[in-house]
This record gives structure tokens, sequence and C-alpha cells, in this order.
């Protein structure tokens, strides 16, 4: 395995230039300049909104200083209130090229267009100078997410990948599992893996939270399909989402941006802190693996039943397909197929093991399925968050 | 366990389909062989043994919601028969007023 080695001693396992819209009065023109590039890696992401919002701007900074990406490229309107010159500092301060054009200024859309793709042209062979070096397993960041879930993806696709899991973490990787709303009702078993007493309190504390905050909504994460699928309340779907974690200890509990310090299996809350103020926690799966990506996850992985086809931008996800009739019916879009377990073909220790396998070879450059077929699913809406408290990290 | 049907842990009082399973189809069951009044789709649950009313439905081993009925052995359980302990449970309605989450 080798990584393009960024100046803060992290390492990519890609190197995309990323253009970035600020509002969504931007989206259209970065779109165009992304659309000129259809055989380089070049990626769109931004975010829609017009008022400040502190977590946006720290995801912002966290996925433009992520370590798959080798430049940036922000798209302004003009006249929104997200600090661009902030964010372009926190770019060019992690030794990246970094531009920002101002639609405004620069004399409209065609020629904010031809500006920026100009501008990309000339970056792209100056991020390919950027040096490639030895990467190990222990140098990863792994998320894992479940979507599209139904009554195989806990049977099956979740434990599968939580097999993964203890290989991963057993090898020096950083694994994050997340969505503490679908992990209502596992609290306590969860918590009895805390590496220390205290964070076993906070990772209980998390899901209490979301308890109350979905409450407030009045509706707890469970889609009609899951329902379909054969699942019947929220704790069974958590119940099947628990076990993509694996078995080992956990240490720690992170939020969206905060980076995993070390190895280990990490908890992320994805749940705002205070009143509901801004809507659901995440209103679709790539909300969260957008999450995960600002928290330094270099790929994910995605358990689904009832079939997902989405990848997305910045970070390749792997996608494991729980249900053998899914799996059959969407092939083109399934990297494996954990089907298998429930056919009785192969056991969730091979699946976990083709799934490691898989990291690796991802890892080292192999696409995976939705990266080829050119998904690159983006989303970024508003929340808020306080710092993490001293018991989610434990001194090791 | 052989069969359409799996026991995920020995205090399940639920069993989870592994493959489809037709309307009539028999099903050996502790307390006897039982007949499905309904198709079970894959990953669906019947109950293993007779569930009363108010009593928690166990699957992993663990608590995934309680028996809104009396729910005899073999029958469907799912939205219609039980209920989270957490938040409710939201699904569609077909264009009949069925549930899709039911009819399949």
């Amino acid at each position: 395995m080798k990584g393009w080695l960024r100046q803060d001693g992290r390492k990519g396992i890609r190197n995309t230039v990323v253009v970035a819209y600020l509002v969504e009065c931007a989206h259209f023109v970065a779109s165009k300049i992304v659309s000129g590039f259809p055989e380089d890696d070049v990626q769109l992401i931004g975010f829609p909104g017009c008022y400040p919002n502190e977590y946006a701007a720290r995801m912002m900074d966290r996925l433009c200083t992520h370590p798959n990406v080798g430049a940036v490229l922000f798209v302004s309107l003009g006249c929104e209130s997200f600090d661009k010159v902030r964010a372009s500092e926190a770019v060019s301060a992690s030794g990246r090229p970094v531009k920002t054009l101002v639609i405004q200024k620069a004399g409209g859309t065609a020629s904010t267009v031809q500006m920026g793709r100009d501008w990309v042209h000339g970056v792209l062979a100056q991020v390919a100078e950027v040096p490639r070096v030895p990467m190990g397993v222990d140098e990863l960041v792994i998320g894992t997410v479940c979507g599209g879930s139904d009554g195989t993806s806990g049977i099956s696709g979740n434990p599968a990948a939580g097999k993964a899991f203890d290989l991963l973490v057993g090898e020096g990787a950083a694994c994050i599992f997340e969505e503490t709303g679908e992990l209502i009702g596992c609290e306590e078993i969860m918590a009895e893996r805390a590496v220390t007493p205290a964070l076993g309190q906070a990772l209980r504390e998390s899901v209490q939270k979301a308890e109350r905050y979905y409450a407030t909504l009045g509706y707890g994460s469970f889609a009609a399909g899951n329902a379909a699928g054969g699942l019947s309340t929220i704790e069974e779907k958590s119940l099947g989402a628990y076990v993509k974690s694996g078995d080992s200890p956990i240490s720690g509990l992170i939020k969206p941006g905060d980076l995993p310090p070390r190895g280990g299996l990490y908890l992320m809350d994805v749940v705002p802190d205070g009143d509901v103020r801004f809507g659901f926690p995440n209103i679709s799966d790539n909300a969260e693996i957008v999450e995960m990506i600002a928290s330094g996850a270099h790929l994910s992985l995605f358990v689904t039943g009832r079939g997902s086809v989405v990848g997305s931008a910045i970070s390749p996800v792997i996608k494991i397909c729980a249900n053998p009739q899914t799996y059959r019916n969407l092939s083109e879009d399934m990297d494996v197929n954990a089907g298998d377990i429930i056919e009785g073909k192969r056991s969730i220790e091979e699946v976990g093991r083709e799934i490691r396998d898989l990291v690796v070879a991802v890892a080292s450059g192999a696409p995976t399925k939705s990266e080829a077929l050119g998904h690159r699913e983006f989303i970024l809406t508003y929340k808020s968050f306080e710092p993490i408290g001293p018991a989610c990290l434990p001194a090791a | 366990m052989i069969g359409p049907f799996l026991l995920l842990s020995a205090a399940d009082n639920v069993l989870v389909a592994r493959e489809s399973a037709a309307e009539g189809t028999d099903v050996p069951l502790e307390q006897g062989s039982v007949m499905l009044t309904r198709p079970i789709p894959l990953a669906h649950k019947i109950a293993r043994r007779d569930i009363a009313e108010g009593e928690k439905i166990l699957k992993y081993g663990m608590p995934i919601g309680i028996a809104t009925e009396a729910i005899p052995a073999g029958a469907h359980v799912h939205v219609h028969n039980i209920r989270s302990a957490y938040t409710p449970t939201h699904m569609l309605q077909d264009a009949d007023g069925v549930s899709a989450a039911v009819a399949q």
C-alpha cells in the first residue's frame, strides 16, 4: 500500500481536486467547472446554506484538508455569509494549493467557469507531483454505515462488517461506527465494551440523547423500507446495526470532525447537542458518510439489505449486500455478497476476511463499484455540536 | 436449525426466515408442527411458541419490542402485532389501506 503524503503526516489513498461551492447560489457554476474534467479526479462538494453555521464551517475545513484531497477550489457567489477567507487560510496552512473564485467579481457564470477550469487544469499537474510513500493498515481510518436496511442486514452483512472491523482494529487501524439514533436499545451492552467506566457512561448518554432528540421529532430512524424488509421496531434495527461494530473494546466517543487519535474502535455521536434546531440529525445515509470522512475516514463500508447504490465524494464506499435476493438484482452496484452467509455458502468469518482484503485493495488504488460508476454523492447541512467531553477519549 | 427458519439465540421467542416461505408451509416447532397462514418473506419473523399480549419479543437474545396482542406459534411477528419500547414505527400505507410493511 502507498499513500499520498500530506504536510500533517497523514497519507491519502486518493489525490482528489475538490471544487467546493459555499452557497447553493454557486452550486451550478462549481458543477460546471467539475464537468470539464470527466477523466480526472475532480469532485464536487459544497454547503447550500446562506446563514453561517460553525459545524458546517468546521466540516468544510476537515473535508478540504482530508488526506485524500490534494487541492481545493472554493466557488463563492460573493454575498453569502460563509467565511471563505478563513476557510482558504485553513487549506493553505495545510500545504495544499487553494484558490477562491467569487462569481460576483469574476464577471459571471461563463467567466467563472473558465477561470475555474483553467485553475484546475494547472493544479492537476501540481498535485500529480505529491510524493507517494509506503502506507500501513495502521494508518487507515475506516468508517461503517448501514442503509436501506432489512432483516438480513443484522444476520449477514453487519456481522461480516463487524468481523472485518475486528481484523482491521487488530492490525492497528482506526475504525468508526455511528448513528446513535440506530443504537437505541443497545446502550447498556455497548457501555460494557468501553475501555473506561467514564467512557461507558458517555456512550450511554449519547444514545439517551438520540432517543430524546428523535422523540421530539416524532419519527425514529426507521424508514418504510425497513419494515417491508422484516424489521418491526427501532430496537430490532438497532441490534442488527450494532453488530457491525464487531467485538473490539470501544476506545472513544467522537463527534463529526474529531479525528481518532490512534488506532482502535470509536463511536461517532452524530446527533446534535442542545435543543432540536435544524431538524433530523441525518437526512440521508450520505450525511453520515460525509461526517465520517470529516473525521478522517479514508473509505467507508456500507452495508445494505434493501439495496442502496450510493458512493461518496472524497472517500470510496465499499458496498456490502446482506440480502442474497438484492445482490442478484443489483450486483452491478455491490462489491461484496454477504448474502452467501444466509444461503449457507460462506461463513461470517470468510466474508469478513474478504471485506478486510478489499479494504486493502481499495486503499491501494482499486476502484469500488460505486467509484467506477461515477457515484460522488455529497450532502452537508446545518447542525450544532458542543466539543467532546474529557471522558470521550481516555488517555492510553 | 435446518430449514427455512433460523433461531438466532436460544432465548429467542421468534424465528427468522432465511428464505421466503410460502403460505401452507409446514414448520416444525418445539410444541409441534404448524402451518403458515400467510407467506413469510425473507428475513421476516414468526413466533417460535405462543406469545402472550404484553410479552417481550426476543431476537438475538435481546428485546426488540412488546407483543400488542396474543401471537400464536408460527404466526407472522411484525409491525401489526408488536410495538417498540422506545419510539413508534412508521410505515407506508398502500392505496388499499393495507400496510406495505405487512403485505408483500
